[in-house]
């Protein structure tokens, strides 16, 4: 049996079990990362002394319960080895966000999210890589070169957090953290074959996380099985003082409510026609009916249903995000952290530093929203976007009223290959169609595997669920998984 | 379409420099962008409201009250320059 190849939960139970120590899965990952890493490029650092220690005092802490020294039974993640998308800061360990703005940027707190995976007993195997500032459907724009998809090394993982998908998918982790702004979770998620769950915004504190578009910014998981999503939730959920945005209600107790979910009787599932457009690839098509179908027989009700501003999203989502990033990205100026290209005076030194220090993507994006916030533009740009924002939310509180769940592809098209649309912008945004109108309306979502096309490539499928209804998409996905083996399937990699 | 002028002009407010070639490809890729987002301008949205948050949250407040922080240190470990505990920048206007 080969340790990297066991899911989260299933590692979390040997340690419980004392079948299996920290440092053995640690070593056993860090061994996996040495032999893939060089043909997958999913790490921007990896943190082997850190994740040492840590496996050593989890392995401490198991020992210390069960001689009785210490009473509190240690969290299901204590000696699990993570990795973390780059741009979330840990304590010491760089944070570069992709970019060369940060290349020797080194936060000396930890973010929320890593604080509450430290605290549960996570071991920090390395901070993934990133499209730069999580702008991108690939993870092409990261500064340190991209991730290639396990499934074939020719292919984008997609993005952003590609890194952390990848890792996930060639198992050199149990588990990672993402980020998902447009579906920069899910996204990767499908291109990868692996879980990616995007909670709602407000779910888990943002504190921390070098910011892209703060109205939809949202850390998620990349894991191997729902199970396992819902484990890592469960440690990252919940109230935090330093993130004004994070919902004060304490999250549910996910894995407890998820084993008691054997069918999906009297479950409404929504099937939105847009999410069957022409430009939706026609094996992806044919894998995602085949999982509706799958739904069906496992005793879901299955609905049609119109979610009529599906194509105002994307430009809606492209004024207000990047509105957002030229704002966020403003603090780039040379004078507190990150780089600094010096000009002869102060001005001179700010041009200089976001001249050199940002990468063309980011640029991009930096200019259209400031084209969209500039006066003259402002009313007929950001504020209509903001007004069809509304409308894409009513559409789902609309969809939501008729049924529980909403299903279909999380992409319109499996992996594409590297170079491909590095060219065409706008071309690799519709990459995102499907998962960019869920974070407009800041609601749940999760990318699953439940197919392959015929070149081996993954497909997701994405399940949407209303505001703060993650246990009910974990409950839907994880009786799909009990029923398929999608997830099971793992990329052969060279030797 | 935008001006090369146009996109000189975001690029100054946005603090970049551009260059020629640089101006020209933003220009365009810019260009395909916009006119793809032009299409919100079809909706009728006269009686819609905008939304600047999908959360309804009251102000978060709390008490004003001395907590433990980063250390000055801490805080300038990251500067580029710093001179006497503070962050040094180059002079506000050219000297030269």
């Amino acid at each position: 049996m080969e340790l990297i190849k066991q899911s989260l939960r299933r590692a979390s139970d040997m340690l419980l079990a004392g079948e299996v120590s920290s440092v053995e899965l640690t070593e056993a990952c860090l061994r996996r990362i040495e032999r893939v890493e060089p043909y997958i490029h999913a790490f921007l650092s990896i943190s082997a002394e850190l994740a040492m220690q840590q496996a050593r005092s989890a392995d401490q802490a198991w020992a210390d319960w069960r001689s009785g020294k210490v009473s509190q039974q240690p969290s299901p993640l204590n000696g699990i080895p993570i990795a973390i998308k780059d741009v979330l800061c840990v304590a010491d360990l760089a944070a570069t966000a992709g970019s060369r703005m940060l290349e020797n940027f080194v936060p000396s707190y930890d973010a929320t999210a890593s604080a509450r995976l430290r605290a549960a007993g996570a071991v920090f195997l390395g901070k993934t890589n990133t499209d730069e500032f999580a702008m991108g459907s690939s993870t092409e724009n990261s500064c340190f070169g991209p991730t290639h998809n396990p499934w074939n090394r020719l292919y984008v993982p997609g993005g952003s957090s590609g890194g952390s998908a990848a890792a996930v998918a060639a198992s050199m982790t149990f588990g990672a953290l993402g980020t998902d702004t447009g579906g920069s979770v899910r996204q990767p998620a499908a291109l990868c074959g692996v879980v990616g769950l995007k909670p709602s915004y407000g779910r888990i504190s943002r504190f921390g996380l070098i910011a892209f578009g703060s109205s939809f910014d949202q850390i998620g998981t990349l894991t191997h099985t729902v199970e396992d999503a819902a484990l890592l939730l469960q440690a990252l959920a919940g109230p935090d003082t330093r993130d004004a945005t994070c919902v004060p209600n304490p999250p549910p107790d996910y894995l407890a409510e998820l084993s008691e979910t054997t069918d999906l009787s009297g479950l409404r599932v929504g099937v939105p026609e847009e999410y069957f457009k022409a430009e939706v690839g026609s094996e992806v098509k044919t894998r995602i009916r085949a999982a509706i179908e799958m739904l069906a027989e496992l005793g879901a009700q299955i609905l049609p249903l119109v979610l009529p501003h599906t194509e105002h999203a994307l430009p809606a989502y492209h004024l207000i995000a990047n509105a957002e990033a030229s704002a966020n990205l403003a603090r780039y100026d040379g004078v507190r952290y990150g780089k600094r290209q010096s000009g002869k005076a102060l001005w001179e030194t700010y041009v200089n530093t976001r001249t050199a220090g940002f990468g063309p993507e980011v640029k991009r994006r930096i200019m259209l929203g400031t084209y969209a916030l500039a006066s003259g533009y402002y009313d007929d740009y950001y504020l209509r976007a903001q007004k069809v924002r509304t409308l894409v939310k009513q559409d789902f509180d609309a969809a939501f009223e008729q049924v529980d769940v909403i299903a279909g592809p999380t992409t319109p098209t499996t992996a594409f290959k590297l170079g491909e649309k590095t060219d065409n912008p706008l071309e690799m945004y519709l990459s995102d169609i499907f998962t960019l109108s869920s974070s407009l309306a800041g609601i749940p979502g999760v990318s699953l595997p439940c197919g392959q096309d015929a070149n081996g490539l993954p497909i997701g499928l994405q399940l949407l669920g209303p505001a703060f209804e993650e246990q009910r998409l974990l409950n839907i996905a994880h009786v799909f998984q009990q029923a398929t083996d999608w997830q099971r399937r793992a990329p052969v990699l060279e030797n | 379409m935008l001006t090369t002028e146009e996109v000189a002009h975001i690029a100054e407010l946005a603090r970049l420099q551009l260059s020629a070639s640089e101006t020209e490809k933003f220009r365009e890729q810019l260009s395909a962008v916009l006119d793809y987002v032009d299409r919100i301008g079809e909706l009728d949205l006269t009686a819609v409201m905008p939304t600047y948050s999908v959360l309804s949250l009251p102000s978060a407040l709390r008490a004003d009250e001395v907590r433990e922080s980063l250390t000055r240190e801490e805080l300038l470990r990251n500067a580029p320059e710093t001179e006497g505990g503070s962050y040094q920048v180059p002079a506000v206007q050219d000297e030269g």
